[in-house]
């Protein structure tokens, strides 16, 4: 198995075992044995609900310390242009850039610029590629991963084209080691985050073997600090003007600014994981072949909703959507040139080095045939359980139990419905269903009538 | 009858229930995924499901649907009590849809359900009396030699 790097770390010492983690998680990660939380690396998408829901505060998301700068000896800050939405009405994205070169990094780039570019970029794509619709996009790792680990078929469906902040810091780096005759390998690009996630898509990439960026600093990590550097600035440095804001790229701090400042008419926004799923059952079914492209974020109203962030999502929400509006009715466009873009998205410029690829859940058995038999077992255990999905064994369901029986991964005996007596007579049937599994491949008259039916709850 | 190295379950559809409507094929799915079916073929089976079972749910009182994979084929048969269907040619033409005006605005009623259901399996049949109900079955083979 493939080890997968992940930005969630639950703390043993911390963990109470009260799992309420184990119900939040959209992928059926988590287990609770011995008392204690545990994460399936490869369920895991890094959506973070985990760490929102958990009271003791046992699992932390993993970003980078600011001392990982040192290592540096030029430093960029790329934040996301959920960043600009932290602070009040007035405080626009150049203030905030130059907060952060008041900070202390050598120099900050307003990654809405890049996004504005990628925008254009979507709409050529979507104008061009025949491929199958809708196209998904892929700003937000943890769908990326969704649709890896549990639509694996609709991975041909996901843009290839590069998320800005990677194209940013891959340019930029160029830029600037030309321009200070410096290695650049010598150059720090740090992104300013929203979420743990971004910062997995920068340690392991879904796509390709290496990030262009060094590491990532929260939001909340930087907010405080950021807030009184930009108290600091003269009149002259602060830079806080409408002009150089790119509306298209601020676009990207929320569900639907894509859409909205491109003007596609068949696309949708869609943001939260049980939302994502209703859409994305209904793209396997071929409901949605009339849509051109979807939006898809794992926080609510898009990266604002980040769980690093720290101003109310529906204030930061309306802080972007208001700078839109204003920047709509006073035509302010300081976006990059489309011409030149064309050129360049001809070369190639803007694709993704390597190529997205399915990593779906392991089945019960690699063999077919065993499978099979692994999956007639798992329904008669599942038919000895009360249906009732009340986690104490510590699998999130009664389904997820009798999967984990049949894995080998828990015993029977964690599920507290099957009392002594009733389990005595429950688990000889089953060791000899055990035994005639073990031994059943070629000829067994397991399942000859009693797996053609089953009971469904509640019929 | 089942043969040994067979799973097998049915399932239950109720005709006008669109709040769960598309409930079993996504189970039928998650059990393609569980056992380890090729992905494209679980993305043919989930297309070719969904439309049988919408069909169920919008022109039937109640309907079974029942799920068999050894590993060979994955084979589904559908049985519904309902209206039936007078020509099963005409309803098999792509456009041809008796769907309500409420349907359409639901974004159903296209008349691409039977043709697409005819177009992702490897053998597909329907038989269908008018007044009593309709029953279909289609085939899936594993193996690709068979499935071209
Ligand atoms: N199970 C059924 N019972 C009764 N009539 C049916 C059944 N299935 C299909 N039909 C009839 O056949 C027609 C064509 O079915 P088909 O699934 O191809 O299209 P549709 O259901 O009308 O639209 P779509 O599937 O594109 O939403 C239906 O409009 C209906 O009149
Ligand atoms: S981060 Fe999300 S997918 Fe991973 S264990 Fe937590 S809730 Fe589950
Ligand atoms: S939607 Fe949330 S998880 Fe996804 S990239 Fe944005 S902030 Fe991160
Ligand atoms: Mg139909």
């Amino acid at each position: 198995m493939t080890d997968y790097f992940h930005t969630i770390r639950i703390d043993p010492a911390k963990c109470q075992g009260r799992m309420s983690c184990l119900r939040v998680c959209p992928t059926q990660a988590i287990r609770v044995r011995g008392g204690k939380a545990r994460m399936l690396e490869d369920r895991c998408i890094d959506c973070g609900e985990c760490i929102t829901a958990c009271k003791s505060g046992a699992i932390l998301p993993l970003t980078d310390p600011v001392g990982e700068l040192t290592k540096f000896r030029y430093t960029i800050a790329i934040p996301t242009p959920a960043l600009y939405a932290q602070f009040g009405q007035d405080i626009l994205p150049g203030k905030i850039l130059s907060g952060l070169r008041r900070l202390g990094f050598d120099d900050a780039f307003d990654l809405a610029h890049t996004c504005g570019e990628v925008s254009f970029v979507i709409q050529e794509y979507l104008k061009e590629n025949k491929g199958p619709r809708p196209i998904i996009s892929n700003v937000c790792p943890t769908i990326v991963r969704l649709i890896q680990v549990k639509y694996p078929s609709l991975v041909e469906h996901v843009t290839p084209i590069d998320i800005p902040r990677e194209i940013a810091g891959r340019e930029i780096k160029k830029k600037k080691a030309k321009q200070l005759g410096l290695k650049e390998k010598e150059i720090g690009a740090f992104y300013i985050t929203p979420c743990p996630v971004k910062m997995l898509s920068i340690k392991q990439p879904a796509e390709k073997g290496k990030s262009h960026l060094d590491g990532a600093i929260s939001i909340s990590d930087i907010y405080g600090p950021l807030l009184s550097a930009m108290e600091t600035l003269d009149k002259t440095e602060e830079n806080n003007s409408l002009e150089n804001i790119c509306l298209l790229g601020l676009g990207w701090a929320i569900a639907g600014g894509i859409r909205r400042t491109l003007k596609l008419k068949n696309s949708l926004a869609v943001s939260g994981i049980t939302e994502i799923i209703k859409v994305f059952e209904d793209i396997e079914r071929g409901k949605l072949k009339h849509i051109d492209f979807i939006e898809a974020y794992s926080c609510p109203q898009g990266c604002v909703g980040g769980s690093l962030t720290v101003e109310n999502l529906y204030i930061s929400y309306n802080k972007i959507l208001q700078l839109l509006e204003t920047l709509e009715l006073e035509k302010v466009k300081a976006c990059p040139d489309i011409v030149e873009i064309r050129k360049r998205y001809r070369s190639g410029y803007y694709f993704i080095e390597g190529k997205l690829k399915p990593r779906p859940l392991k089945p019960l058995y690699e063999d077919l045939s065993t499978a099979i038999q692994k999956k007639k077992e798992k329904e008669k255990i599942y038919n000895l359980l009360p249906q009732i999905d009340c986690g104490v064994c510590g699998s999130p369901t009664c389904q997820a139990f009798a999967e984990d029986v049949v894995r080998g991964e828990a015993n029977l005996t964690d599920c507290f419905a099957l009392v002594p007596e009733k389990f005595k007579e429950l688990s000889q049937e089953l060791i000899k269903l055990l035994n005639k599994t073990a031994q059943s491949f070629s000829k067994s008259p397991l399942g000859s009538k009693s797996s053609s039916s089953r009971k469904k709850g509640g019929q | 009858m089942t043969r040994d190295d067979e799973f097998r379950q049915t399932f239950k559809i109720k005709g006008r229930d669109f709040s769960h409507a598309g409930g079993v094929s996504t189970e039928i799915k998650e059990i393609l995924q569980e056992i380890g079916i090729p992905t494209q073929l679980i993305r043919r089976v989930a297309i070719a499901s969904y439309e049988a079972e919408m069909n169920v749910v919008m022109y039937a009182q109640q309907g079974k649907l029942i799920l068999s994979i050894n590993p060979e084929t994955i084979q589904i048969e559908v049985e519904d009590k309902g209206q039936g269907i007078k020509d099963i040619e005409l309803a098999m033409q792509e456009g041809y849809s008796t769907a309500t005006e409420e349907m359409r605005e639901m974004g159903f009623g296209a008349g691409m359900g039977l043709p697409n259901i005819k177009k992702n399996s490897h053998v597909f049949l329907i038989t269908s009396t008018p007044g009593v109900g309709t029953y279909l079955k289609m085939i899936f083979y594993l193996d690709h030699e068979k499935a071209s």
